[in-house]
């Protein structure tokens, strides 16, 4: 093969490198708005925050409304309840983590209802709901049991439910996402 | 390197039982294809890669698109606005309609130029015209979809052609309407269908191609090939010229898609579809018109409807009308200047088809339908017949005919040029410059401010804005305080609350801007029987967009001696008739503008529509900046493998 006749080959296989490579990348980036667009919308991402009036919750009641398409508990602890989360030693939970973590104010406990083993909503909600081993919520699905803290402590769920991310705007308002 | 050897046995595994791999391989990269294939030859690759498209961003759509007449439009315009790149993926598609066209009609005129319908190659033609008329039914259905104006019109039009037909017509029709008119079931089938139909032309594909590998590619000079001198492997010849029209063809599109997204389509359709107003100008998309000509050209309506399926039907017996044992209009010189008149007659017919049906336009419309049968019926017979064809060359090898890219390019800027489709009514528009033109076009931010106000202290006071919510506001520059402060301000209905009772409460950055009636026909009593128009959508609802609403909203004039005004009408220069029922608004000094702007009528008027413009286009400014990009990296795509390709081919020129 004569040194033109290589020089003319590599220039080839340096132009085909090239040409792919540009094509390859193009291919990838057109990809991802057609991705995206299965991701939230903005009308769906402006929805994403509510305002709760916690005014009309009496101590010992709870209430679920909804966020994101999901039900949050709000729950208005007792004295007792409240006692019961702070006194658990939290070295022996699956999921350790003291109550403090997980409430803002002692009085007011606010979760994602949602079981944390397969998404299932658990009972304890209404005043004759079960409400598990540990007086907090019972999942009928899979028997998980939460305790007043919405922690997990029996069955087969691995995580405590989830706490959302919310403010107090004034002692009787909050605002969840 | 031990791993090649590994794979290939594993491939061998696979392929000895089931053997995909070598058919592709076959099909795809070893099929001998004449090695003097010119530029038109890449239409068929490009109509492939459209049927990819189409389907892939149809699919997204489709994730996102609701089927029913009190929902569809406001679906539409929920991709367009708030889900993330709907407005690329719906433009892509609703221009990828008329680009497919595009690609298709030339792939087809091609075939009539080279004779590539004649033996062996009848089928693979049949199959091609099978292809082309799903698409022009998933087309029309597709077209429906978003269910404005032009949607429901052109469908109410279209299903009536079969009311044509004596004795069983009118059922025909009552069965594709499934109703008494078209409605929601027949949206509701449309959609089903126009989801189906692709993955039917999809297999029809499959078996133009498998016809093709079969007879082989016809062509320029239309002989047979004889042998392994005068074909080429595909691979990598034609994948890669291939690519280099695709990348061509990529920066026609993405021009369209990223700058003139409407230009194809008729601004009625972003007017929701309401059945009991029809527009003044029925016309379809521009790739029906011809046939729309010929149905027009007609005086009687079966006849016209048998006509312009005639059209089309005609073009299956083309294999026997032209028996001319020549193949290649290259060597057949009168048959070459009938094909240009005919190719001319068809873009006749196209504009007498876009052009109202009165005047000249009935005859022109008539001599053109009258040619586009003529040239089959007379010409194609008479020519088989009688005219005297050049030698035809011994073998491929010999010359090599060279097409030009730029030519074929320069056809797809001509046909999809927009055509002078409307009649204009009223005295010219005052053409204004707008920020947002251009290539870099972008939006004021202060001047969208000052439209707001305007909106909020005049036009709210009777227009609605459905489609747009307080949030978008903060694309105007506002604080997210601002905009809630904005919100709060309105008292938005709600409920019903936990015991059944509806109530006011404060607006949220989420709401819509409140409407200033409760329902349509308390906004026609209160506006002396015509309702205010919802201005979300007006720019692009209306011809001549920005330049039309500023020319009326400074178009109030004294009325003409000579004119007559009915009751309660205003005399307005650019309104169609001259009366329009909202009495001028903008005046000098109507709003106090706090950045100190001049306070003008003129000011205000153009302010106001610039906001009308945004709450139209809110994805103007993204959609010009990724045009940017894409265009230039299309340059860079394109020229890479136009130079490869060069490489490549240097060998067989």
């Amino acid at each position: 093969m004569s040194a033109d006749s290589m020089k003319d080959a590599s220039r080839r296989d340096f132009l085909l490198h090239a040409a792919t490579a540009v094509g390859v990348a193009g291919a990838a980036a057109a990809a991802w708005p057609f991705i995206d667009s299965l991701n939230p919308a903005a009308d769906t991402r402006a929805l994403s925050s509510i305002e709760v009036d916690l005014a009309p919750i009496a101590v010992g009641m709870a209430i679920t409304v909804k966020w994101r398409g999901k039900p949050v508990f709000i729950r208005h602890r007792t004295a007792a309840e409240i006692a019961a989360a702070e006194s658990v030693e939290v070295d022996d939970l699956r999921d350790p983590q003291p109550d403090s973590a997980r409430v803002t104010k002692p009085g007011w406990l606010i979760l994602v209802g949602v079981c944390t083993h397969l998404g299932c909503v658990p009972l304890g909600q209404k005043p004759a709901d079960p409400r598990g081993d540990f007086g907090g919520w019972f999942c009928p699905c899979h028997g998980s049991h939460y305790d007043t803290s919405g922690r997990i402590r029996k069955g087969p769920a691995p995580k405590n439910l989830e706490v959302p991310q919310y403010t107090f705007l004034t002692d009787t308002t909050v605002r969840i996402g | 390197m031990s791993a090649p050897g590994k794979l290939d046995k594993a491939l061998d595994w696979f392929d000895s039982r089931l053997p995909i791999i070598s058919l592709m391989k076959h099909s795809a990269v070893e099929y001998p294809t004449p090695k003097n294939l010119n530029y038109w030859w890449n239409f068929g690759s490009l109509a492939g890669f459209m049927l990819v498209m189409m389907i892939a961003t149809g699919l997204f759509l489709a994730m996102q698109y609701t089927p029913h007449v009190d929902m569809a439009f406001n679906s539409v315009e929920r991709i367009m606005r708030d889900v993330n790149y709907g407005w690329l993926i719906r433009y892509l598609h609703m221009n990828g309609a008329s680009m497919f066209f595009v690609v298709v009609y030339i792939h087809v005129f091609r075939g009539l130029y080279y004779g590539s319908y004649k033996p062996p190659r009848e089928l693979l033609w049949w199959i091609g015209l099978v292809i082309l008329l799903l698409m022009m039914g998933t087309a029309f259905m597709g077209y429906v979809l978003p269910w404005g104006q032009m949607s429901l019109w052109g469908a109410t039009v279209i299903t009536n052609l079969f009311s044509a037909f004596p004795v069983v017509g009118e059922h025909i029709v009552t069965l594709l309407w499934g109703g008494f008119s078209v409605d929601n079931p027949t949206l509701n089938r449309f959609f089903v269908l126009h989801f189906l139909l692709p993955f039917a032309i999809l297999g029809v594909v499959v078996l133009h191609v498998w016809a093709l590998h079969t007879v082989k590619s016809n062509n320029p000079l239309g002989i047979d090939v004889n042998g392994p001198q005068d074909t080429i492997p595909f691979h990598p010849y034609y994948t890669v010229k291939d690519f280099f029209g695709i990348g061509v063809f990529l920066i026609v599109y993405a021009v369209f898609v990223f700058w003139y997204p409407n230009v194809l389509g008729h601004p009625d359709n972003y007017i929701p579809a309401n059945p009991m107003v029809t527009p003044p100008h029925i016309v379809p998309e521009w790739y029906f018109l011809p046939f729309y000509a010929i149905l027009r050209a007609v005086p009687d309506k079966l006849m016209g409807v048998l006509a312009m399926f005639g059209a089309i039907l005609i073009l299956f017996a083309l294999p026997w009308i032209d028996s001319s044992p020549v193949r290649s209009g290259t060597f057949r010189p009168w048959f070459k200047k009938a094909f240009w008149l005919f190719v001319i007659d068809c873009f006749v017919l196209g504009y007498a088809g876009a052009m109202p049906a009165e005047g000249v336009w009935i005859t022109v419309g008539r001599i053109a339908a009258g040619y586009y049968f003529l040239h089959f019926l007379v010409i194609l017979p008479l020519l088989a017949r009688f005219e005297k064809t050049l030698p035809l060359p011994e073998s491929i090898a010999a010359p090599v005919l060279k097409g030009t890219a730029a030519a074929a390019l320069a056809l797809i800027a001509f046909i999809a040029a927009p055509g002078p489709a409307h009649a204009s009514e009223g005295a010219a528009l005052r053409q204004q410059s707008w920020s947002w033109q251009g290539a870099f076009g972008a939006y004021d931010e202060a001047q969208l401010r000052r439209g707001y106000q305007v909106y909020r202290e005049v036009c709210s006071a009777c227009h609605s804005m459905n489609l747009v919510h307080f949030r978008n506001l903060s694309r105007l520059g506002y604080t997210e305080d601002a905009v809630k402060e904005f919100a709060a301000s309105y008292q938005v209905a709600d409920g019903p609350d936990d015991n059944g009772d509806m109530f006011d409460r404060k607006g949220l950055p989420s709401d819509r801007f409140p409407a200033p009636f409760p329902n349509e026909q308390a906004a026609k009593a209160a506006n002396g029987g015509a309702a205010p128009p919802d201005l979300s959508l007006i720019v692009k609802a209306r011809e001549g967009g920005p330049d039309y609403v500023f020319s009326l909203l400074t178009g109030f004039a004294p009325q003409p001696p000579d004119h007559e005004l009915p009751p309660g009408k205003y005399y307005n220069t650019v309104f169609p008739g001259n009366a329009i029922s909202m009495p001028p608004q903008i005046s000098d000094g109507v709003v106090e503008y706090a950045d100190g702007t001049a306070d003008n009528a003129e000011q205000i008027a153009r302010d106001v529509t610039a906001f009308l413009q945004w709450a139209a286009e809110p994805e103007l400014e993204e959609r010009h900046a990724m045009g940017v990009k894409v265009v230039l990296f299309l340059f860079v795509f394109t020229a890479l493998f136009y130079a490869l390709k060069r490489r490549v081919w240097a060998s067989v020129h």
